[in-house]
């Protein structure tokens, strides 16, 4: 299938960018790794007449070490995060969970900025970046914003980013140390997550000392299971008192019933994920 | 329309396309290269992969103005002088093919796992191959075959077009 006609314009700077989307108005629609759009255009879900094309920003690519923060450009190829060792040592869930996205071809193309912005409930990039507290850097015509990732995520396919802006980085706080596992349940290879879980888990002297848990497709946005962080708090890393304090990881989650499974049981996969996640997180 | 510059199989093009241009529509039906071929609607299957400046992508999901300035190598660019290139060599000598239809993108998708890791496990050969589907083999064939390149060693998975890294 063939995309309908449009106009295509390749910037090479984040100034330039943003005066392309401005100057094309309403129909313009930005393009990262094109990897969810370019089926979207394929199938004419969506026809703009703009396309700006990020692919030519060079400042907009690349893992930085800033301080206590990893600095993720928004167009790194997924392939490119995976390569980093700055995000395997300091946000290691996350590059756990690209391991799970898609196939090495689609991961040589996608980028984490595009994952974001697209705000699939299904994909695998949220819920690891809002375990992580991430920031999340807009950039618009007047200027740049930060958005904490807790208030990034507005509903299905929608986000913070508006119209005539950009999502430019990444910033996410150092958890050196920690550990983290990303489980993803799927029935066929290359699938997307039926439920996945992100958890990233502090231990110190056999009990955990901090824990934060991402849950994928769970609602129409990614989820923190906050009450599951809290009552894991000051628990061994022993299956017993893991299972006990993620009994809870559904509580307030509103998943989808579909072909692969119903809420009950997308429910039920929480739990049982999220003990999974947070024992091998914990090295259990 | 807008100009492009592509390198394809080590040759340079200068073309105008329409922006909307699939990457694997320019291959087939500007420059006649049919060896690359479309499997899906979905850019599920596999069956279009190229490599881009040295890593695999799926033709279907690029546009042909992503690779102005870059370099593309297909199925079509792997044999030197008439002589098989070594992952095609182990799939003919492992019968990793029935129909043949996903053979181009997994043959170029298999060179892709090998530049990435020259001795990959059975495991890793699977899971690396995840984006190519093959609805006659059954894979057991195709994966002893990027097994018996990888014994080989040495040129199996360096030589695919100028720009590929890896494997030495
Ligand atoms: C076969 C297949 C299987 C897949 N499986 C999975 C999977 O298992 N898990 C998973 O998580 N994903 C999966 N994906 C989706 C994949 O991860 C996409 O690459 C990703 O969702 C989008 O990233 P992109 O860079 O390609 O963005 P694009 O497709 O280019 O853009 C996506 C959207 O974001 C907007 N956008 C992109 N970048 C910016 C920016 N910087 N600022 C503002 N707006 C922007 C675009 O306008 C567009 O609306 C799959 C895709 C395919 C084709
Ligand atoms: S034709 Fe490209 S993935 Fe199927
Ligand atoms: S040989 Fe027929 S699809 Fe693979």
């Amino acid at each position: 299938m063939i995309p309908a006609r449009f106009d295509y314009v390749a910037p090479t700077s984040v100034a330039d960018a943003l005066s392309a989307l401005a100057e094309a108005g309403d129909d313009a629609k930005v393009m990262a790794g094109g990897q969810s759009l370019l089926p979207i255009l394929r199938m004419r879900l969506n026809a703009p007449e703009t396309v700006v094309d990020l692919g030519r920003i060079e400042e907009l690519r690349g893992v930085r070490d800033e301080g206590d923060h990893v600095v993720i450009g928004a167009m790194t190829t997924y392939a490119d995060v995976l390569a980093s060792d700055l995000v395997r040592q300091h946000a290691g869930v996350l590059t756990d969970a690209i391991e799970e996205v898609a196939d090495p071809q689609i991961r040589h193309r996608g980028t984490v900025g595009g994952a974001l912005v697209h705000a699939d409930p299904a994909g695998d990039v949220g819920a690891p970046v809002l375990a992580l507290d991430a920031e999340l850097v807009v950039t618009g015509p007047g200027g740049e914003r930060t958005v904490p990732a807790a208030e990034f995520f507005r509903d299905l396919f929608e986000t913070a980013v508006g119209e005539g802006e950009l999502l430019t980085a990444i910033r996410i706080p150092k958890h050196t140390g920690w550990g983290s596992r990303y489980e993803k349940f799927v029935r066929v290879a290359h699938q997307w997550s039926i439920v996945a879980v992100a958890a990233t888990v502090r231990v110190e002297g056999g009990a955990i000392a901090e824990a934060r848990i991402g849950l994928t497709n769970m609602g129409s946005t990614p989820l923190r299971a906050t009450a599951v962080e809290q009552a894991l708090v000051g628990k061994a890393a022993t299956e017993d008192a893991v299972r006990e304090a993620c009994a809870a990881a559904a509580e307030g989650t509103n998943p989808p019933s579909d072909l692969n499974g119903d809420a009950d049981y997308r429910k039920h996969l929480a739990t049982v994920l999220t003990r999974r996640a947070v024992l091998a997180a914990a090295g259990a | 329309m807008t100009r492009i510059n592509v390198t394809v199989d080590g040759v340079g093009y200068e073309d105008e396309v329409e922006p909307r241009t699939l990457l694997v529509h320019y291959l087939r039906e500007t420059l006649g290269k049919t060896g690359t071929v479309v499997g899906c609607d979905t850019s599920n299957c596999g069956a279009c992969t190229v490599h881009l400046d040295g890593r695999s992508v799926k033709s279907c999901n690029v546009l042909a103005v992503q690779a102005d300035g870059h370099e593309v190598t297909t199925i079509e660019g792997l044999a030197q002088d008439g002589e098989l290139h070594p992952m095609q060599r182990a799939f003919h000598d492992c019968h990793a093919l029935q129909c043949g239809y996903c053979t181009p993108g997994m043959i170029m998708q298999a060179i892709d796992v090998l530049n990435d890791n020259p001795h990959p496990s059975e495991e890793q050969i699977r899971v690396g191959l995840e984006g190519n589907l093959c609805r006659c083999t059954g894979y057991h064939n195709i994966v002893k075959a990027v097994q018996q390149a990888a014994d080989e060693g040495s040129t199996a998975g360096a030589s695919a077009g100028a720009t590929a890294g890896g494997a030495q």
